[in-house]
């Protein structure tokens, strides 16, 4: 057995390894680079029931070992994702992960019902998108918020469903309790942490959304921390994501208690991201004779 | 195709105040890029890539030419780098380059500062059949004219304050060339106010016109969504991606 292997909420991964939602698209221009089939699988571009065109630009700014972004959930809309991208998706040898999102409980339920339907493996519910005005992270911030989209998805499809947790809480570990406890079937964390540049000359925010999502390097302790947090919470699987850039970070955050990875930002810095870090985790995994990476998840020795 | 690889930088020429010309030896993107296209180069010590225009492919010898202006201190980490250095590449970026019309056709380029280096291979593809007319906002910005004498268009250099050239904006050497001719193509890139204005004349005559645009980009390749411009299709606002979109669009579908 390839020592990557993972079984996650049921789902068989080749490696543990998955783009981030909202940094890969739809993987369509990253197969130019490297066969998808190398990935544990792809968490798409988060959908909603109808076409978004999501924020005006600027929609990026750099900041200090990472970057703010205001996307918007810009995407063309659950038929197109179902009719137009996951044939193609299914054909590249990867577990596929829909993302959805909802302004409302009821778009919530409908993307869902939709993809209960199809192809994918997976369905991840973001209730944590800092970036939109109604719906996303409004559900995210509260337990009772978080455990109603949980409710209403979880009644709507028997697809593994993972909840995708808010950093911007007081605690994340409630909330993972809250989805647990409606049935959900694994967590993934941390969306970003909501942040704010300026430029000081003209006084104007750099996002024309003025504030965006943080996401890079610089928040990879803390969402080594959050996960290590929610794992010891819950006992539905944790998938674990925020700043990982390397195999090392993935070890790392898989020690905290994640038992997949996403990698996100780093996919900006250097679209070969992902590969490079599954080459790593092998290395890593011949070099100290682990024969299944299962065996580091949440094996952190705390003080 | 699109490659992710270090290159080794051949040959680094200053060519005005904080404006670089790079030689690049890389073969396959070479072979793979079209006129109009970008690469994205890593800033060392920064986190996000800087997306630069190809200002020249040469296949037979695998060289791209990249000429860049120092913005801000990422681009200024990146023309830090020298002869013999690598550079760290992706590319070719860009779903959409110029698209150029037989050799024969006229076709007027119009290039405003730093927009001036993705114009050159168009110049060179239409030689004496092209009229080029550059502006900058004075002599000691002015870049690239000796290579687009060289391509044989008729260039027309223009200085905001007159130090070169003629005083004033493309703008108004455009409307003198548009009266005395009418081109097949019109090709333009720099800031927006001029594209712009470059658009509204050339669409109200009904000359097809192409503009290249930039936005704060991420990844580059069409996984973030970040450089959004405002276009329209089918008379409807779309939110296109300057990316994978782009860079190069046609004027009459961008809402400028």
């Amino acid at each position: 057995m390839n020592s990557l292997e993972t079984v996650f909420a049921g789902v068989h991964f080749k490696n543990p390894i998955v783009p981030a939602s909202g940094t890969f698209g739809y993987g369509r221009e990253f197969s130019e680079l490297y066969p998808l089939s190398k990935l544990g699988g792809i968490s798409v571009k988060g959908t909603t029931l109808h076409k978004r065109n999501g924020n005006l630009p600027p929609r990026i700014a750099e900041t200090p070992m990472g970057c703010l972004n205001s996307v918007g959930l810009q995407n063309p809309g659950i038929d197109h994702f179902i009719n137009e991208e996951l044939p193609w998706l299914k054909k590249q040898d990867t577990v596929v992960i829909a993302n959805i999102a909802g302004a409302d409980i009821d778009e919530y339920r409908q993307v869902a019902q939709k993809l209960d339907d199809t192809d994918v493996d997976m369905i991840e519910v973001n209730i944590s998108c800092p970036n939109v005005k109604a719906g996303g992270a409004a559900f995210g911030v509260t337990c009772e918020g978080a455990a109603a989209v949980t409710k209403a998805v979880r009644a709507v499809t028997k697809k593994p469903v993972m909840m995708k947790l808010s950093p911007n809480v007081t605690s994340i570990a409630d909330i993972a309790k809250a989805v647990e406890a409606e049935g959900a079937d694994a967590v993934s964390l941390i969306n970003t942490l909501l942040g704010m540049r300026i430029d000081i000359r003209t006084r104007k925010p750099i996002l024309h959304n003025n504030v965006g999502g943080l996401s890079g390097p610089a928040v990879f302790p803390v969402a080594v921390r959050m996960v290590w947090q929610v794992a010891n919470a819950v006992n539905i699987p944790v998938c674990g994501m925020g700043g990982v850039s390397s195999a090392e970070d993935a070890v790392e955050i898989m020690l905290a208690g994640a038992s997949l990875v996403q990698v996100g930002a780093a996919i900006f810095a250097d679209p070969l991201a992902p590969v490079r870090i599954i080459e790593g985790m092998e290395s890593y995994c011949a070099d100290n004779g682990i024969t299944d990476i299962s065996e580091i998840v949440g094996a952190v020795k705390p003080y | 195709m699109k490659y992710s690889m270090k290159c080794p930088v051949i040959r680094k020429d200053p060519l005005a105040r904080g404006i670089y010309d790079y030689l690049i030896y890389a073969p396959q993107i070479a072979e793979a890029a079209v006129c109009g296209q970008f690469v994205n180069i890593k800033a060392e010590g920064f986190f996000l890539r800087r997306p630069i225009s190809i200002c020249g492919i040469d296949r037979e010898k695998g060289t791209i030419r990249l000429v860049f202006e120092v913005r801000g201190d990422g681009t200024k980490v990146i023309s830090s780098i020298n002869e013999g250095d690598n550079m760290d590449i992706v590319g070719p970026l860009g779903g959409k380059g110029f698209e150029l019309s037989d050799k024969s056709k006229r076709a007027v380029i119009i290039g405003g500062g730093i927009g001036t280096p993705p114009l050159l291979p168009i110049a060179e593809h239409y030689g004496r059949n092209a009229v080029v007319i550059t502006g900058f906002r004075s002599a000691d910005a002015v870049i690239l004219q000796k290579d687009y004498i060289k391509s044989g268009a008729d260039v027309i250099l223009c200085t905001d304050d007159g130090t070169a050239g003629r005083k004033g904006f493309v703008t108004q050497a455009l409307s003198e060339v548009l009266e005395k001719e009418t081109p097949d193509m019109v090709y333009a890139c720099g800031p927006m106010p001029m594209l712009r204005g470059v658009a509204k004349m050339c669409l109200d005559k009904g000359i097809r016109t192409q503009v290249s645009l930039e936005e704060r980009m991420g990844c580059g390749l069409g996984g973030c969504l970040v450089c959004v411009c405002r276009t329209q299709k089918n008379d409807e606002e779309v939110y296109s991606h300057v990316c994978k979109d782009g860079p190069v669009f046609e004027a009459e579908e961008v809402l400028f």
